[in-house]
């Protein structure tokens, strides 16, 4: 074996352009494919990133009627569904994986709320004491809820820095008030995602708080929240789990167990709890860019297919122009499967050759439109050693036919052309 | 004992429609130690005779029996084989591979053979020096003369130590000089014990056998030079 790919390589080398040229279909497919895969695995692994997040693993679970989120923006307090007790959050956070809940109340549109004359259109939560920490806010200025404020039903209010922008124009709110449901608030401090955890999208909302389409958000502790709004509100849940992987398992145990306890009559009612999972809607939209991708795939996959036959070409030439080499070494002794090991590992190695040189301009070229286009790229190296197999498949594949008329080639014609 | 009786060998080529007879009934005993010259001229189907005793071909009819087994019937590579181990080969126009050196040329059969590298170089190296090329080993085909290069080829075919030399014009493709070394070649190899068969239209080099058949149309008469009997007369 270790002889004919010498052998091999000395045939490759000894016509360098001839090999060079049949090589190149295999070249432009690999390096197409190559470049591909690394732009579809970058674009997914930032997509991943942006919504899931690298670090703070919260998964929302809210209460969904008819399969929509339930806004009580516009809704009223709905029938068979149960607040969350404590015993309820005992058991969200006795499910595998789960770090810390957080239990909340919210309204996607507030109304009725001003400062002086500019009203607030943002969003509005009623937060327990662990919200700040299980989401990644921090205190940025001013200061956060005290036990004090939750046992007093203070009417105190977080506000975050959108907020700042769009009902403060960007005036340092701590100390002002705000009229709420026409009661007077007070604005005790500023609240932003914290720096370990900035880049981090870990739900829609926070997707549009970066992407600065939202009037940003007014916090209130939960047992401020009647004075606004309404008793026996059923709350949403945001549960921080311990790892990226777990999100998923997690947020649907913690769904089920809240359609399980929260819904009055879970099997006939048009609600029910569902996890808002990124890492499913991650996979969505990977699947999406992968679909346009595989089209890519298969038209490179052509190349290859073209590349093929290139090479299936040239090593039957090959095999005509070796006639004489074929016929003295049958006559001297070399039986059918040397001779056919010996133009397979020809093929193989040619193929290989441009394989390899296909990965390595892939790669290159996967950076080069990364610099160019900004797209994210990420060369995988499964990816790489697949390719490298799959061309030397193609180069067996394709030298097989040539190398099967080599090996039955007759000595006494091959010896007969002098 | 005789190293190979052919017994009514007929071969008849495709030709278009018809099959043309190009060897017809040829019965020939080769005893161990003889050295022979089939003699005839062009077309009268030497090669074609030569490649079936080489096991390159196969007879239309009749029966082939080298070493005491019938070939009838064997396969490919069992005909392989035997041209590996029990055959020698030396061709008018030496047939080396042009990008191996002299060494590995000659080594190359007893790498089919499955000789160890080691082994291979050194039984070549041994096979070189007793043709006079101990100091050509490195050379490539094209940068040796065409007698050096047969006798490289002559080397390769000694290498395995084969029962029978089997040569086709030998001499035809170098000049008088060169061919008359490879005579002296020969001549010694017979002396040391090998059995020779030689193909060849000239006279002159004919002579250099013990015994000389003729081949004319494809039948084989026994020669009027030196040498003994034949099995068939004309
Ligand atoms: N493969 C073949 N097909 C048809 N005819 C052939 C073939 N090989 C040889 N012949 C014919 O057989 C005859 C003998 O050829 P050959 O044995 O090569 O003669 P020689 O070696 O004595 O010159 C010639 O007439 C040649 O044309
Ligand atoms: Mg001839």
């Amino acid at each position: 074996m270790r002889e004919n790919i010498a052998l091999a390589f000395q045939g490759i080398w000894s016509h360098k352009m001839r090999s060079v040229l049949t090589m190149l279909g295999i070249i432009i497919g690999i390096a197409a494919i190559i470049t591909i895969v690394s732009t579809i695995q970058g674009t997914n692994e930032q997509i991943k990133e942006n919504l899931i997040g690298a670090g703070n693993n919260v998964v929302t679970v809210q209460l969904n009627q008819n399969g929509y989120t339930y806004d009580m923006s516009w809704n009223s307090i709905p029938d068979g569904v149960r607040v969350v007790t404590d015993q309820t959050r005992q058991e969200l956070e006795s499910i595998d994986h789960v770090e810390k809940v957080s239990l909340y109340t919210s309204r996607n549109y507030a109304q009725q709320v001003f400062y002086k004359n500019t009203s607030f259109n943002g969003e509005m939560y009623g937060v327990d004491e662990n919200y700040l920490s299980v989401y990644g806010y921090q205190v940025k200025s001013g200061r956060g809820f005290t036990k004090a404020d939750y046992e007093g039903c203070r009417k105190v209010v977080l506000v975050d820095t959108n907020a700042v922008t769009s009902l403060f124009g960007g005036e340092d709110p701590v100390d002002k008030t705000v009229e709420i449901q026409g009661d007077v608030y007070t604005v005790v401090g500023v609240v932003a995602l914290s720096e370990e955890f900035a880049p981090t999208i870990t739900s829609m909302r926070d997707y549009q708080l970066y992407a600065d389409t939202s009037s940003g958000a007014i916090y209130m502790p939960d047992t401020t929240w009647p004075t606004g709004y309404r008793f026996d509100e059923p709350q949403n849940v945001a549960i921080k789990v311990d790892s990226t992987d777990a999100m998923t398992t997690a947020g649907k145990a913690a769904a089920d167990l809240l359609t399980e306890n929260q819904i009055v009559d879970p099997d006939n009612s048009e609600f029910d709890y569902r996890s808002q999972d990124m890492l499913e809607q991650a996979q969505q939209l990977q699947k999406m860019s992968e679909s346009t991708n595989t089209q890519l795939i298969w038209i490179a996959s052509i190349s290859l297919l073209v590349g093929g036959i290139g090479v299936m070409n040239i090593m039957l030439v090959s095999v005509t122009e070796r006639t004489a080499e074929i016929g003295l070494k049958k006559a001297i002794g070399a039986k059918k499967k040397r001779i056919l090991l010996q133009f397979l590992t020809e093929s193989a190695v040619l193929t290989s050759l441009g394989g390899i040189i296909g990965v390595v301009s892939g790669i290159i070229l996967a950076q080069l439109i990364s610099s160019m286009m900004q797209i994210p790229v990420s060369i995988s190296p499964p990816a790489i050693v697949i390719a490298v197999v799959f061309s030397t498949l193609i180069g067996v594949i394709f030298g097989m036919l040539p190398a099967i008329q080599a090996a039955n080639l007759n000595p006494i014609e091959a010896l007969r052309r002098d | 004992m005789a190293i190979l009786t052919l017994t009514d060998i007929c071969k008849d080529y495709q030709q278009g429609k018809e099959a043309v007879r190009v060897l017809k009934n040829i019965n020939l005993t080769v005893e161990k130690g003889e050295y022979i010259a089939i003699m005839g001229p062009s077309g009268s189907g030497k090669t074609t005779l030569m490649n079936i005793i080489g096991c390159l071909d196969v007879p239309t009819s009749g029966t082939y029996v080298l070493d005491g087994k019938d070939l009838k019937d064997l396969s490919d590579d069992a005909l392989a084989d035997i041209r590996n181990t029990h055959l020698g080969f030396v061709f008018q126009s030496f047939h080396l591979l042009p990008k191996m050196n002299a060494l590995d040329n000659v080594a190359l059969p007893l790498l089919y053979a499955g000789v160890p590298q080691k082994e291979r170089r050194e039984r070549a190296a041994e096979a070189l020096k007793s043709v006079g090329l101990e100091d050509r080993m490195t050379h490539l085909p094209n940068q040796m003369s065409g007698g050096q290069c047969q006798r490289v080829a002559i080397a390769r075919a000694m290498v395995g130590k084969p029962d029978l030399l089997l040569a086709d014009e030998p001499t035809g493709a170098l000049d008088s000089k060169s061919g008359s070394q490879i005579m002296e070649i020969f001549r010694r190899l017979n002396d040391e014990g090998m059995t020779i068969l030689m193909i060849t239209h000239d006279a002159g080099i004919a002579e250099c056998a013990d015994k000389v058949y003729k081949i004319l149309d494809g039948e084989l008469h026994t020669g009027d030079g030196k040498g003994g009997s034949t099995d068939e007369e004309a």
